[in-house]
């Protein structure tokens, strides 16, 4: 049983939707039946986050050793990274739409979001804009990096120096100081889990199939 | 070691500028006559420049003229001085030297920049040590980040654009923080009050300057 994980991950994924959306949650004001948001929405930031992970780990692993395998997975993971940063944002606004009225309210906790997908959009613009192959490796790994480096402070600093709307700053209850009881829990740990295991499959999926198109390509 | 390769890569960056004088009095023009521009479009109706507006203009300026100043970084020099460089110093001693050199020309020119636009467009500032703060740190954090920035752009066929679109959300954090803390200190607030944004924003430029001294030799090679 070497595909455990898959398994894992469907059986998690069909117990965040079914159980996210049927089983009882705390009734507050504003809130109201919005608070599911955090089965799909939180989610996906802490998979975005792990997965950007794995592409500079990858990346590391890049200049520390240069083969095209290591780059394969960390572009495939940056970009997989990137979709769950814009599902991320998208269910956000979604979600901001009927809690604070608005699309998009200016709030600092957006505009983070917003400046960090555009750090990686840069890098897929990088990317492309070198023909060789090694040289565009080697320079989009070192920015890759920096980029995470530059993520960090505006996904984890910034937010906190400002008061925002969002659940968790500038005195708004968060989730987890009085209404993330054992209800949420039971529901939102276990999705963070699928989600995440949902796109490292993707990344495996996709880098594998990269590689067999350039072998592919090679022989002919 | 590191410290003599530096501070002769710095001397030779300083002297090639003095001899030149291409980038630096460009840049001047640059600066002058956006200012000039601000100037134009702004004193006609001068009710409309408020202080945040006053702030956020200058920012802004000062910002293009740090990409653009900084761009021609690594641009301007041919190929054959950078395998030249390349076969006698380390790495480390040539992005250091560039960070260095970076901020002392971004330090006149945003001195110069602050100078002109207060004695053009009138100068609200209440604490100008503190103002002169952010601009320091702005200076600094504008070319620690850039000069990798542009390092990483003058590989690239299109490094004009490029650098453009790698540089801003790179500084945009750091730009807000430094409004806030000019804001601050236009507004004549106590000093205690921009702690958080000098700490953060040192902070920052720590992350940076690691970032760059440790990826820098990749870039380098190729």
């Amino acid at each position: 049983m070497k595909n455990w994980w898959k398994i894992l991950a469907v059986l998690l994924l069909v117990f965040t939707v079914v159980a996210g959306l049927l089983t009882e949650v705390p009734r507050l004001a504003i809130l109201n039946e919005t608070i599911r948001n955090l089965y799909f929405h939180v989610p996906m930031w802490f998979g975005m986050i792990l997965i950007l992970l794995v592409s500079v780990v990858y990346s590391v692993k890049y200049l520390r050793n240069p083969s095209i395998k290591n780059d394969v997975i960390a572009f495939e993971a940056a970009k997989v990274g990137i979709l769950f940063g814009v599902l991320g944002i998208v269910t956000g606004m979604e979600w901001a739409k009927f809690t604070w009225g608005e699309y998009w309210s200016n709030d600092p906790k957006q505009n983070g979001a917003a400046i960090g997908l555009l750090l990686y959009f840069a890098y897929l613009v990088l990317r492309s804009s070198f023909a060789e192959q090694q040289q565009r490796a080697r320079i989009s790994a070192v920015y890759n990096i920096f980029a995470f480096a530059a993520l960090i402070p505006l996904l984890f600093i910034l937010p906190r120096l400002t008061d925002s709307l969002h659940p968790g700053n500038g005195g708004n209850p968060g989730f987890n100081s009085y209404d993330l009881d054992n209800r949420l829990r039971l529901v939102f740990y276990p999705a963070v889990i699928g989600w995440t295991l949902l796109g490292i499959w993707i990344v495996n999926v996709k880098s594998r199939l990269e590689l067999l198109k350039q072998r592919l390509y090679e022989n002919h | 070691m590191l410290l003599k390769e530096v501070l002769s890569l710095m001397q030779k960056d300083f002297v090639l500028e003095w001899r030149q004088k291409y980038a630096f009095n460009g840049m001047l023009l640059y600066v002058s006559s956006t200012v000039f521009v601000c100037y134009l479009s702004f004193g006609l109706r001068s009710n409309v420049l408020t202080v945040p507006v006053w702030n956020a203009v200058l920012w802004i300026i000062l910002l293009f003229t740090s990409v653009n100043a900084i761009a021609k970084s690594f641009m301007q020099e041919n190929r054959g001085r950078l395998l030249y460089f390349y076969s006698i110093v380390s790495p480390q001693g040539v992005i250091l030297s560039k960070i260095l050199y970076n901020a002392c020309l971004m330090l006149v020119l945003a001195l110069i920049c602050f100078v002109f636009y207060a004695f053009v467009l009138g100068n609200p500032v209440q604490d100008v040590p503190m103002f002169l703060l952010s601009i320091l740190l702005g200076a600094i954090g504008f070319s620690t980040s850039l000069t990798m920035i542009s390092g990483i752009a003058s590989k690239a066929a299109n490094s004009s654009t490029l650098m453009a679109v790698l540089s801003f959300p790179v500084i945009i954090p750091m730009l807000l923080m430094l409004i806030k803390m000019s804001k601050n200190a236009l507004d004549g607030l106590d000093r205690g009050a921009s702690l958080d944004e000098l700490l953060t924003l040192l902070a920052i430029n720590m992350i940076v300057i690691t970032v760059s001294y440790i990826l820098f030799p990749y870039l380098w090679r190729s």
